[in-house]
């Protein structure tokens, strides 16, 4: 695998308010109904867009052209709920987005995104709260999302970001696709399973 | 120190240079929806699986539960369960397939057939894979990227897990079931209070409960944030264990007992949160909302907005809005149109027991569609035998073939509209059950059978007299 640093990213950005967003929502479960991930952005959202849709007035942010270009996803708290299925940062990410600013996100969700090259940052209820008004005053509101500085400016909105440490430092130094690192010194795994008395009997 | 420090203990590999901890999987399971992808990762890779003896698959998640001929009148179906075919007999990974007769949801199975057992650290491509944990074992949901790893090294990346204690103390009320004993816990905590956390649910109350009911708790945990919850193991969880078909046989299993038992939490281990219940006050509930953790009992009416903080109050009127309920409505009366005992979480044969308790003698209203799908076949051929499939179909439920079905709807199993489901599985999400504006009422499972048989929520306990 060709090493990919992740250190910053820096775009238009797509605010999604509410709290609990549920991979349900994200990808709805008939569309993971495929061996592969292709064609998943089709319908992302598909469910609550139709239902924003039918009320008519502002259209469901993934469906609002203001956001096409958007490359960093705005979210409440605990984004990416329930289910671990993999197909939700996937369908986030082959929209476009290359990052995700919330309050907080599941842990499985977290990791999956990791997983992918998805850096998901958390950081203080009023500070994105801000940023998704601002957001959604100027949808060409260019925002960056720095991992090293832990930090997101847009304008002169500047505000700090957490991440827990193994991810970011992975995202920097380009670590962050774990499988190699799980198969380096093979040897020490073997002599771990020899080591459980279940394994072996 | 707890069971979760011990296993982790016993099953790390070592610290990551980016401070994360490899962990090796004792048993990986694996089904048709998040495995392909991964599958093919792996071969575009070059990489082999490494430890096909240590992972079994099965099909659940999109079987039909009606007819199940081959191939699958679902042409996409038919191509999962073909890819999951194709890939376990390249890799030499064990398929518990429709012919087995041991095929069925993968959180029941695995029980079921002994291959959970304590100590051991389990992972699954889905985030209900908590169930294990029922006995004392450490059991991660993982996404498909993860799925890989672990076909790939049987190991896992993992950030440290906090403990929190939750001690359940009391005896339970007539009617009160383990599904009411976690919606309470998830209504208490949140549903994301258990992010960060494992949940080891001890107390006396816990302790008596059979190991169907643990698996019902351990289940919902991630509904509550938590990845990993688990009971600590003792006699109950043993007793289970012997005699079933991988579990350890002979002297093996008396070994096995005692590292098992050494496994659980140490009387004097240190915990990161302690949080007490006490189950005597625990009433049969319903969830009314979008999320697990909005649920009220029977007998008590929806909030309303204004009552609520502010910070809760905009989650709260889209709930409501979409449910279509007002704050200030009793639960007890919501028509419904759906009744569906199955799933993960409750569809193992003391649920259907239950289940069938309420409805013997009774006939589903009119205005309901009611279905029974058990967990596994080997759930509905027990059932059989104890005449429990006749109990069903003579009040007029649907007795199905197992499967995921209706839980979330990848299958034929469906709501319609703006149908209303009284439902014994685990999710009230919008759309969880295949109709976008369909509406889902988390309920035991014999407060769904009373639910079809009044054709409207009601309270279990009139109808019985309690259990």
């Amino acid at each position: 695998m060709a090493i990919e640093i992740i250190g910053d990213v820096t775009g238009r950005a797509l605010p999604l308010p509410g709290d609990n967003i549920d991979t349900d929502r994200i990808i709805p479960a008939r569309f993971l109904k495929s061996v592969s991930f292709e064609g998943l952005e089709r319908h992302l959202f598909e469910d609550d867009r139709a239902q924003v849709a039918a009320q008519g007035g502002t259209p469901h942010p993934f469906s609002d052209p203001r956001y096409a270009e958007a490359t960093i996803l705005v979210v409440n708290a605990n984004f990416g709920c329930g289910s671990s299925r993999e197909h939700a940062p996937q369908a986030i990410r082959r929209r476009g987005i290359r990052a995700v600013v919330g309050e907080s996100f599941s842990e499985i969700f977290f990791g999956n995104s990791v997983a992918l090259g998805l850096p998901c940052v958390t950081a203080a209820p009023e500070a994105v709260d801000t940023l998704i008004q601002m957001v959604a005053r100027d949808p060409a509101l260019v925002v960056t999302v720095d991992l090293a500085a832990l930090q997101v400016s847009a304008g002169t909105h500047r505000f700090a970001i957490t991440m827990p440490a193994a991810a970011r430092d992975g995202f920097l130094d380009g670590s962050w696709d774990a499988t190699g690192l799980l198969l380096d010194r093979y040897e020490e795994v073997e002599a771990v399973a020899a080591r459980l008395p279940y394994v072996g009997r | 120190m707890t069971l979760l420090e011990k296993v982790w203990n016993a099953h790390t590999v070592r610290k990551l240079p980016n401070g994360q901890t490899q962990l090796f999987v004792g048993l990986h399971l694996v089904h048709e929806v998040t495995s392909p992808q991964a599958f093919d990762m792996l071969r575009a890779r070059g990489w082999k699986v490494r430890f096909p003896g240590r992972t079994i698959a099965t099909v659940d998640h999109i079987v039909p539960t009606r007819d199940q001929r081959r191939p699958f009148l679902d042409v996409m179906a038919e191509d999962m369960l073909a890819a999951l075919e194709r890939n376990c007999r390249a890799a030499g990974v064990p398929l518990l397939d429709l012919q087995s007769g041991s095929q069925g949801i993968v959180h029941v199975i695995g029980p079921e057939l002994g291959l959970t057992q304590p100590g051991m650290t389990i992972a699954c491509g889905d985030s209900h894979t908590s169930t294990h944990g029922a006995f004392g074992a450490v059991a991660f949901g993982i996404g498909t990227s993860q799925v890989r790893d672990v076909l790939a090294s049987q190991c896992l990346a993992l950030d440290p897990l906090k403990v929190r204690r939750i001690e359940v103390s009391g005896t339970l009320g007539s009617g009160v079931y383990a599904k009411d004993i976690i919606l309470e816990i998830i209504r208490r905590l949140g549903v994301n209070g258990g992010a960060g956390y494992a949940y080891e649910y001890a107390g006396d109350t816990i302790e008596r409960l059979t190991m169907d009911e643990r698996m019902t708790i351990c289940n919902m945990s991630i509904e509550g944030g938590a990845r990993v919850g688990y009971v600590n193991p003792d006699q109950t969880t043993f007793d289970y264990l012997r005699g079933r078909r991988f579990a350890p046989e002979g002297d093996a299993f008396d070994a096995a007992v005692t590292w098992w038992r050494s496994m659980a939490s140490d009387a004097d281990a240190r915990y990161d949160d302690t949080v007490r219940i006490d189950a005597r006050g625990i009433r049969p509930t319903v969830t009314w909302g979008i999320n697990p953790g909005q649920s009220v009992y029977v007998d008590e009416r929806l909030p309303r907005p204004s009552d609520m903080e502010p910070a809760t109050r905009a989650s709260l009127a889209e709930a409501l809005e979409f449910m279509g309920f007002q704050g200030g409505d009793p639960i007890k009366g919501t028509r419904i149109d759906v009744a569906f005992v199955g799933s993960c979480t409750n569809a193992r044969l003391s649920d259907l027991r239950e289940a069938a308790r309420v409805v013997r003698g009774h006939h589903v209203a009119a205005h309901v569609k009611a279905l029974v799908v058990p967990g596994s076949q080997g759930v509905r051929a027990a059932a059989e035998r104890e005449g429990l499939d006749r109990v069903f179909t003579d009040a007029g439920f649907d007795w199905r073939n197992a499967g995921c079905s209706m839980c979330l709807a990848m299958n034929q199993d469906r709501l319609e509209g703006r149908e209303v489901c009284a439902s014994s599985s685990n999710r009230n999400f919008k759309g969880r059950q295949g109709s976008p504006i369909g509406r889902t009422l988390l309920m035991s499972p014999a407060m769904v059978a009373a639910a079809a048989i009044a054709g409207e929520v009601v309270d279990v306990r009139e109808m019985t007299g309690g259990n």
